[in-house]
């Protein structure tokens, strides 16, 4: 047992800190966080600068324009861009999702046509899976995809689809046989967003920005094999981008956290915490960043020492929302009736009003936190199956 | 970045587990906590023989055996003996220790005072943890470390909810007492800090083990009742605060056993959400029992009694988060 760096970890460590303080607009680390409110060209360009310096799919394979690195560097990655609040690369869905799980699944051609511009993040993926009738319950999907010829020919309608509205691809989740049951009949489509019948219709949040959407399918032609896997074998390639979504996601919510866990100390020195209370909770939102930390740190370790993720990494998502919605809601506090402002005199600008409201969706998205339980009372501790 | 223990520290926990599952079943030790003596003195030797007492062993050796011993409810004065008293013992008692003839808990609150002379002491230790149980005592006075006997004479039991861990009254007048070249220091309480988080984690393990196989085969309305969300999902929530605690705890040890610069902080996070996450892994745990849970006949009492102890024990986890409190919000640099 051991938590320091390793030489290798120390080096990559002391580049990328240097690097991100060279490219970083200057003061960028010691700004006050801006609302939500996001931008597109900015992140666009800090997309290129990260993949030109080689921090895109550290740990892809190299022969796809990956890093070939252990999952500490990726780890190191997260933690430093958090310390100074990076922005985030274009391609989250992509890299999360889809790329994964093109590796685990796609053909040869498959993986050199689309990993190596969504690492560039020249193209950028959105995610199909829910739908209207369908939210946690996958296997119900309805939107349907029948071969004509050489071609799917899909009809139906995804919702809460993140960056559908700047994709160019998406991971889609089909019926292409109603007779087979509901698991067998599925089959998982890469489909180009340009093409006609694609139609996109942003959804106001709670925060009333259109961070997500709806997506519209109507006799979209998609090619043959622009699929992953054989047909039927939808399901178990989706279980593939969810265990990716939610496996290797430890490193990313530690490091969202953190980033959130300063910004409150910072908040709190300011408008002054002397209350006892306020301390007591404040120190708790840092102890469940510490246990967030270091239950990843072992599930990595299991990672690396067995090639499975131990089980303590189902935790990482339920805690990390739920504590999330503590924190934020904490924040708010410490302003007094002055919370309820979001513009202008709003404190930070109304920073804290869009997290606050942002993170009711943290339980809910990738997994609700019902459904979370539901995975680690059966598939963990080994309860029977609760439906 | 390795969080791991090593091949040899899982076979010490593989060998710590074996004996305790053959030795230390849920009979004999509600037996042993239901006795005057409150545990078999003649397991000492066998501890010693097994070499948990071994002075070679480190800190994350400590933490398996810690963890391990709680799973089982080990009732022995081994947490007086190695996670408060380990690391003030002369040569002398270590290696008495050592051999499995001594055994030794700290006093450090109440009112002792050395005599004039210096080799006797006066006045009363309160809340001294296995008093009863173990041959010595080391007691904190005056700003020195001395040795004492804990012959009935000087020593008052006090009744205690968990039967497994007493405390204890020590009455000291003109006692005879060796000063010891040692002083009460941040670094020993790190040390007992750490070890009762890792108890913590075993005691969750455990409500977690008891919860889980009474919801798998428990049936109420005709279904087997771990088949409700509203009782599987508390299962899972145990679940959730053993593991958060788990990591804690590892890395509390890992930073006491490396003198890490983060060792203050980290015990005081492991302390509080591990000996929390026992508590409410055990209130859980009762609750999902039912009416068999409530009962004196059933263990979980057992473990909840314990829960309770490790979290009164060296503050609780308010005390802990006041001292996280301090040390991110009241000085200016790194505090993630």
């Amino acid at each position: 047992m051991d938590f320091r760096d390793t030489p290798d970890e120390a080096a990559f460590r002391a580049g990328l800190r240097q690097w991100l303080t060279d490219t970083l607009p200057a003061g960028w680390a010691d700004r006050t966080p801006a609302p939500g409110r996001w931008d597109e060209a900015f992140t666009r360009e800090w997309t290129r600068k990260l993949y030109d310096a080689g921090y895109v799919g550290l740990t892809w394979p190299k022969e796809y324009g990956g890093g070939g690195a252990p999952h500490t560097h990726q780890g190191i990655y997260l933690e430093e861009s958090a310390r100074v609040g990076a922005p985030d690369h274009i391609g989250v869905i992509g890299l999360g999702m889809a790329g994964p799980t093109i590796i685990a699944w796609g053909t040869d051609e498959q993986k050199k046509r689309y990993l190596p511009p969504l690492l560039a993040g020249e193209e950028v993926w959105c995610q199909g899976f829910s739908e209207p009738g369908s939210g946690s319950d996958l296997a119900g999907a309805r939107t349907r995809a029948e071969l004509d010829g050489d071609e799917w020919v899909v009809n139906g309608q995804k919702v809460w689809s993140s960056y559908a509205h700047i994709a160019d691809w998406c991971i889609l989740v089909v019926r292409t046989d109603p007779s087979a049951s509901k698991h067998a009949g599925l089959s998982y489509l890469l489909v180009d967003m340009h093409t006609p019948g694609v139609e996109v219709r942003p959804l106001r949040q709670i925060t009333g920005d259109p961070e997500f959407n709806e997506v519209f399918f109507t006799d979209v032609r998609v090619p043959r094999d622009s699929m992953l896997g054989q047909p039927g074998e939808g399901w178990n390639v989706a279980m593939t981008t969810l265990l990716h979504e939610r496996g290797t996601l430890g490193f990313a919510l530690t490091a969202a956290l953190e980033r959130q866990v300063l910004n409150l100390v910072k908040l709190a020195r300011e408008v002054g915490a002397d209350d006892p209370v306020v301390r007591d909770q404040i120190a708790q939102q840092w102890i469940d960043l510490q246990a967030l930390r270091f239950t990843n740190y072992r599930s990595l370790t299991a990672l690396q020492k067995t090639g499975v993720p131990g089980p303590e990494g189902s935790v990482a998502k339920l805690h990390w929302s739920e504590t999330n919605q503590r924190l934020t809601k904490l924040a708010l506090s410490l302003q007094g009736l002055a919370s309820q402002l979001d513009g202008d005199g709003a404190v930070w600008d109304g920073y804290w009003q869009y997290q606050q409201l942002r993170s009711r969706g943290n339980t809910i998205e990738a997994g609700t936190s019902e459904v979370l339980r539901n995975i680690i009372a059966e598939r963990v501790v080994g309860l029977p199956r609760s439906r | 970045m390795d969080f791991a223990f090593s091949s040899e520290q899982e076979q010490l926990r593989a060998s710590v587990r074996d004996y305790l599952r053959d030795r230390y079943g849920d009979e004999r030790v509600v037996a042993l906590a239901e006795s005057d003596a409150g545990w078999d003195p003649s397991s000492w030797r066998e501890l010693a023989d097994m070499g948990w007492l071994d002075p070679s062993l480190g800190l994350l050796e400590h933490a398996v055996i810690a963890e391990e011993s709680a799973y089982a409810l080990l009732p022995a004065p081994w947490f007086a003996t190695v996670a408060l008293a380990w690391p003030l013992l002369d040569e002398q008692l270590r290696d008495a220790v050592a051999a499995g003839e001594r055994s030794v808990t700290l006093a450090r609150h109440g009112s002792v005072t050395a005599d004039a002379g210096g080799d006797t002491l006066t006045g009363v230790a309160t809340l001294v943890p296995d008093l009863t149980s173990v041959t010595d005592v080391l007691v904190v006075a005056d700003g020195g470390v001395y040795a004492v006997e804990a012959t009935p004479d000087v020593v008052v039991p006090r009744s205690t909810m968990d039967r497994t861990r007493r405390l204890g009254e020590l009455r000291l007048d003109r006692t005879p007492a060796r000063r010891l070249d040692a002083s009460f220091g941040p670094e020993v309480r790190r040390r007992s800090l750490a070890l009762a988080s890792c108890e913590a984690v075993g005691v969750a393990q455990r409500a977690l083990d008891l919860a889980a196989a009474y919801t798998k085969t428990r049936e109420q309305f005709g279904r087997v009742i771990g088949t409700y969300q509203a009782v599987s999902h508390k299962v899972a929530d145990i679940f959730v605060a053993l593991q958060l605690g788990r990591s804690l705890a590892y890395w509390a040890a890992w930073a006491v056993s490396e003198d890490d610069p983060q060792a203050d902080v980290a015990v005081s996070a492991a302390k509080s959400a591990a000996t929390e996450g026992a508590v409410l892994a055990c209130e859980y745990a009762i609750q999902a029992h039912g009416g068999i849970g409530f009962t004196y006949e059933h263990v979980l009492h057992r473990y909840y009694k314990r829960a309770q102890w490790l979290e009164a024990f060296e503050g609780y986890g308010r005390d802990h988060r006041a001292a996280v409190a301090a040390a991110i919000l009241d000085s200016e640099g790194a505090v993630a």
